[in-house]
């Protein structure tokens, strides 16, 4: 099947009006008469949910954590983006279009991206409206910071909980849905399988994970907003339960999965202490604002800090090296994440990491100076012009901790270690994944009816997301694009009725997934869903990571093969099919893990390029940084499912055109 | 990462196989817990023995693991979150326990939060409080005012935000020896009766918010203090003592 | 559904536990005032406190304001037995292992069981005087003990009140009440409270002072035996109260500024007020107990 992304003609400002104008609509009468499932709570979801609720339609919406309030994106720190220019520092829509099609490494859909741009502002506004407590200065008026690969401030923030308090927005918005009846809420629900009707996707199997009850719900839309898949390196920073199964069912029921090697590794993270460690916790983004990224200059020093030896303050200034000022005056500690990540692992590669780990990975991120420049402003503020030392960190100690006392207060409860005293030690960790469900203009897979939100979708952020834009896009899939084009799509349904979910293909699909968990229960075998979760982490890790090559791609291939018949014979999944059974879920889970991993490689193998999140250590030029290959590889490639072999997936390209953005290589230098 | 140590504990968990059948707590022995290790992953690694030995693992809730999903919950050493103040269970830390130490876990205990198995509790309750009125009537047009065209005093905003920064886990519920939601219900009201977004249905909110909470079983508020102290996010009593003005005012009109 | 809700909800009853909790706490500090007068040794001190308890029983605002308070008591105690009943039920499963100490105060927990303890205190405390006082039969009148020192002997006086009809009256002994009247029968008159009334016509020939007094000296320093059984029961009366306003003493320690919290009060006041009801909660109780302790110990 060709691919038709369906861009609007025109001008790239009017696309989205003009294909609004054009979209079909439901008169409101016939709404209540049609169905759309929603799966995931996130903010896609959430809002999704909410405005379709609203509208009038018949929403159901599942969630597999015992409320939708828990969805991950609560967990998003720094903030939300939009191109309000409230601080007149020179925003506007076409440069947050610009700013994050150049972050994306020119690998994300133009149209798509504008769109984005332009509905950023309606969501401040809709989350104002809300009741979203965003940060606000002194007069009133909302405050903004800075971000990464960004030179202007339009970053919302309300603290370092933004994603927190834009989910219990949504969240606030779809609880008002279910207490009206417009949405039917299921908790504790996991979607196990999509169900097709005549090749239109309609309805899915649930499994009721309090009951172990497998469910069959009817829709004449199914919308998948369940995110993004970085738990397949086993550690990460998402959350325990986030995971790739609802779109990797509709991916094996014949959604393409498009570029799922673009993974996003965020610089800083607190770094990996153990072997029993279950997941990295994100240091938000925000705190480059304020902190600078160095390590020692000297090697000898790096061993003495890592023997313990030494204490990072103990470093003279001139013994150190801010090695993203010095590699990216510009923008300094400000570059995009994918360029903080490979510039902080190149340090440690090289041996100046100064974390005492099994791999001496980490990096410094300093608050010295910042607590002494706030503090000086801060004294001076208040009339002192000639502050003690002490009082100069005092206040600045204060003022740090009023921007970012919850990270602060987070890392000490985690590492032991006070970061007012001592820098904090960061590294890089799996965070986000920018591929996703290949997804039209409408937001629609390849499966008719069957659409795709969020991080879930590859849409938006190319080859690299920018630090604030993932709440963006969340938020506006759910409240600004879904609404239209997924009514568009229903107005060819207002006649159809009620789907039964007697029908053969609710009963097939549903003995399918009854098939796949008696076997897990019945395998007994003798190793834990976890021992493989990690098995597989570490090859994803080492071979599909930070930095990639032909050698460890083709092995991780056929060492992820190999780990996927392991599991199939030898896991232990205790308990029974019927009951409240976690490690069940797990191993749902990790089987889609497996089959994604293999083809997170080969579509890493594939793409002979370096770009954004993707690093071929084959493709870069003299100083390390990526080498694009825009002739060859522009394009989105969207996989098409031929069996748990990923290897045997078939590839389609979306050749992605550049008509209002000149390409050009990424420099922040 | 300062202190590399490793701990034997003894654990008594509360053991439950589902909603309808009676519980007891267990005794298990755990060896080599790093305290490094979060209290999660020393469940984790209980889990893995127990898989490892062809037993049932315990069941317990759990998502982020930083403390801001409010997923996880768990009763420890007789204090919601375990004994360290300001953090949810993921957050706490074995560096917190002694070796030797014997460590109770138990489920959250309330009426309104029925075990589903092991530590696991229902608290769809909170969510039908919020569905009763803890949001602001707004459509999703995207046709709102500008964000900036009603200035709020920054004061305000803060206080809004320090309410809004509950995390929904429980605790207050949990740790109260009336088993009341008040420090629940009090954030989310105030939350919205600060901001003049949620002025206009405050009468209605607040009322109809209170009522849910009372049908759904919670206790009554004898201002012990105890949630303000267990809560995670240190949501203040003062949004208690708000939403008892709101409730007045709400009363008489 | 406002209007039902002000009294059934849960926050309706945090106010009317808060409202009359407060008033109580204003009573405490009316009647702690009158007692203090018992310090007030000798005839002189006897004298006012008699007036003063007549004024208390029957001044008209100040009997509303005691319905008030029989109505706050009540009120109280039912509503707060309603709430623990109700605050237990929301707890169906106790923890194994609950350390609430770490994050409570005494007091605070165990709120029901200290206002259960207050009440029986008040039963008692109410049966013993109030009731005495009000529908004992037995009550002695105010008499006053005159040593003349020409003659040397001591005579004794019947005290009228300003209304009495007839002013002081010469009576055989310290002590006159009903059981005078039995034993040496005065003819044609009988003691109704306060009034010594003609059998005949009904007319008050005299009003006295209830010697509450005197009730209060001998319970406090008496020295028979409780229930025939316990010797010394003026002692252990002693000690009953020391005991129970330490009990109220905890119970205000919570309560005083918990009733502030209940009304919606927390502002920048609220450390001064919470400073404010710990200082109430140790003085008031302390100077309620030393009244007893003076007069057992101390007063001749």
């Amino acid at each position: 099947m060709a691919l038709d992304s369906k861009i609007p003609q025109g001008h790239i400002s009017e696309k989205w009006t003009n294909h609004k104008n054009n979209l079909k609509l439901v008169a409101p009468n016939n709404r209540p008469k049609i169905d759309v499932i929603v799966v995931g709570t996130g903010l896609a979801g959430a809002s999704a949910a909410a405005s379709l609720g609203e509208m009038g339609y018949n929403v159901k919406a599942f969630c597999f954590q015992d409320s939708p309030r828990r969805a991950h994106s609560i967990a998003a720190q720094g903030g939300i983006n939009a191109a309000k220019n409230y601080q007149n520092d020179g925003d506007s829509t076409y440069r947050l279009f610009y700013d994050t099609i150049k972050g994306g490494d020119y690998r994300a859909r133009e149209a798509n991206v504008h769109r984005l741009a332009e509905v950023s502002a309606n969501i401040i506004d809709q989350c104002v409206a809300q009741g979203v407590p965003f940060a606000r200065d002194y007069g009133g008026l909302l405050d903004n910071r800075s971000f990464g690969g960004t030179q202007v401030q339009r970053t919302f923030y309300a603290a370092g909980q933004t994603g927190q308090q834009l989910l219990l927005g949504a969240y606030s918005a779809l609880s008002r849905q279910i207490g009206l009846g417009n949405v039917k809420m299921y908790n504790r629900h996991e979607m196990l399988d999509l169900v097709q009707v005549d090749g239109k996707a309609r309805g899915i199997i649930a499994r009721n994970l309090i009951t172990g009850e497998l469910e069959r719900h009817s829709a004449h839309a199914v919308i998948i907003a369940t995110g993004g898949y970085g738990n397949v390196y086993f550690l990460s920073t998402n959350a325990m339960g986030s995971n790739v199964t609802a779109a990797w069912k509709i991916h094996k029921k014949g959604a393409h999965f498009a570029n799922p090697c673009y993974v996003q590794i965020h610089p800083t993270c607190i770094p990996v202490h153990g072997t029993n460690q279950s997941k990295l916790t994100l240091m938000s983004e925000s705190l480059r604002n304020s902190g600078r990224i160095w390590v020692p200059a000297k090697i000898e020093d790096a061993e003495a800090i890592r023997a313990g030896k030494l204490k990072p303050t103990q470093i003279a200034e001139e013994d150190r090296d801010y090695y993203l000022e010095r590699r990216y005056p510009a923008f300094g500690n400000l570059v995009p994440r994918d360029v903080a990540s490979r510039a902080a692992k190149e340090r440690c590669d090289a041996g100046y990491g100064i974390e005492a780990n099994d791999t001496n990975e980490g990096v410094y991120l300093d608050f010295a100076s910042e607590i002494i420049s706030k503090g000086k402003q801060a004294a001076y503020t208040q009339g002192d012009h000639n502050p003690s030392d002490a009082k100069i960190q005092e206040l600045g100690k204060k003022w740090v901790e009023e921007k970012y006392g919850n990270l602060f207060t987070m890392y000490e409860k985690i590492t032991d270690e006070n970061p007012y005293e001592t820098p904090m030690k960061i590294y890089p960790a799996v965070h986000y994944t920018m591929g996703g469900v290949w997804v039209d203009y409408n937001l629609m897979s390849s499966i008719p009816g069957c659409f795709v939100a969020g991080e879930a979708n590859f849409s938006d952020h190319g080859a690299n997301r920018l630090g604030a834009s993932a709440l963006m896009q969340g938020l506006a899939d759910g409240y600004f694009v879904l609404p239209y084009t997924v009514s568009n799509y229903l107005a060819d349904e207002i006649r159809t009725g009620k789907i039964s979910t007697d029908s053969p293909e609710f009963v097939e699909a549903e003995n399918a997934v009854r098939q796949s968990i008696d076997q897990f229960i019945n395998n007994k075998g003798t190793k834990s869903v976890d021992y493989f979760h990690k098995k597989l982490g570490l090859i994803m890790w080492n071979k599909v990571g930070m930095a990639r090559n032909e050698k460890g791609l083709t092995e991780a291939i056929e060492e992820i093969g190999k780990l996927r018949e392991e599991f199939y014979n030898d896991v232990f999944v205790p308990g029974a099919a019927n009951e409240f059974n976690q490690e069940l879920e797990k191993a749902l889970r990790v089987a889609d893990f497996m089959e994604l991993g293999q083809l997170m490689a080969k579509d890493a193998l594939l793409r002979k390029e370096s770009c954004g999140g993707h690093f071929r250590e084959e493709y870069q030029d003299a100083e390390g940084e990526t080498l694009r290959d825009d002739e060859n590889f522009a394009y989105v490639a969207a996989w098409e499912y031929n069996g748990s072999d990923a290897s045997k997936s078939v590839l389609h390209k979306e050749e992605l055109k550049y008509e209002f953005i000149k390409i050009a290589a990424r420099n922040y230098k | 990462m300062a202190t590399k140590k490793n701990i034997n504990i003894n654990l008594k968990i509360w053991r439950q196989k589902n909603a309808k059948e009676k519980g007891k707590m267990e005794t298990y022995k755990l060896d080599n817990v790093s305290t490094d290790s979060s209290f999660l992953e020393m469940l984790d690694q209980l889990n893995e023995q127990l898989v490892n030995n062809q037993q049932e693992p315990v069941a317990f809730d759990h998502d982020c693991r930083e403390g801001i999903c409010g997923m996880c919950s768990l009763y420890i050493n007789g204090r919601a979150h375990g004994p360290d103040t300001g953090t949810t269970t993921c957050q706490l830390h074995m560096r917190k326990f002694k070796d030797g130490e014997t460590i109770f876990i138990e489920p959250w205990r309330s009426k309104a939060f029925p075990v589903v198995k092991d530590l696991v509790v229902d608290r769809s309750s909170f969510d039908r409080i919020q569905q009763a009125g803890g949001f602001v009537s707004v459509n999703t047009s995207g046709n709102t005012i500008d964000a900036n065209a009603t200035p709020i005093n920054k004061q305000d905003a803060d206080k809004a935000f320090e309410a809004a920064a509950c995390i929904g886990c429980g605790a207050c519920v949990a740790t109260c020896k009336n088993g009341s939601a008040m420090l629940f219900v009090g954030a989310k009201v105030s939350q919205y009766a600060l901001l003049p977004q949620g002025q206009v249905e405050a009468t209605q909110r607040v009322l109809n918010m209170v009522r849910q909470m009372d049908e759904e079983g919670f206790g009554n508020c004898t201002n012990t203090g105890a949630c303000e102290v267990e809560c995670p996010k240190g949501i203040s009593l003062e949004n208690i003592a708000r939403m008892n003005r709101e409730y007045l005012k709400a009363s008489m009109k | 559904m406002a209007k039902s809700a002000f009294l059934k909800s849960s926050i309706a009853k945090k106010y009317w536990m808060a409202l009359t909790g407060l008033f109580l706490c204003l009573f405490l500090v009316g009647h702690l005032i009158g007692n203090l007068q018992l310090f007030k040794s000798g005839y002189e001190g006897a004298l006012q406190f008699n007036k003063y308890a007549l004024f208390m029983t029957t001044n008209p605002l100040i009997k509303i304001m005691s319905y008030v308070t029989y109505i706050s008591i009540l009120f109280h105690a039912i509503d707060g037995i309603y709430l623990a009943i109700q605050n237990k039920k929301a707890r169906p499963v106790a923890y194994a292992m609950n350390n609430s100490s770490a994050n409570t105060s005494f007091s605070s927990r165990n709120m029901a069981v200290l206002g259960t303890l207050v009440l029986f205190f008040i039963a008692t405390h109410m049966i013993n005087f109030w009731a005495k006082m009000k529908f004992g039969t037995g009550m002695p009148l105010l008499v006053k003990e005159i040593v003349d020192p020409n003659v040397g002997a001591k005579q004794y006086m019947l005290i009228a009140t300003p209304e009495s009809p007839q002013q002081n009256v010469p009576v055989q002994g310290p002590v006159f009440d009903n059981n005078i009247l039995k034993k040496q029968p005065i003819a044609d008159i009988y003691i109704d409270g306060n009034k010594i009334v003609n059998k005949k016509n009904n007319d008050v020939l005299f009003e006295g002072y209830k010697d509450l007094h005197k009730l209060t000296i001998s319970f406090f320093k008496s020295k028979a035996r409780l229930f025939n059984v316990i010797p010394n029961e003026g002692l252990v009366f002693t000690i009953f109260y020391v005991l129970s306003m330490a009990i109220l003493g905890f119970h205000l320690w919570h309560g005083f500024q918990s009733a502030f919290q209940s009304l919606g009060i927390n502002n920048k006041f609220t450390p001064a007020i919470k400073t404010f009801g710990k200082l109430f909660s140790v003085i008031v109780p302390i100077l309620f107990a030393i009244i007893p302790v003076y007069i057992h110990f101390i007063l001749k």
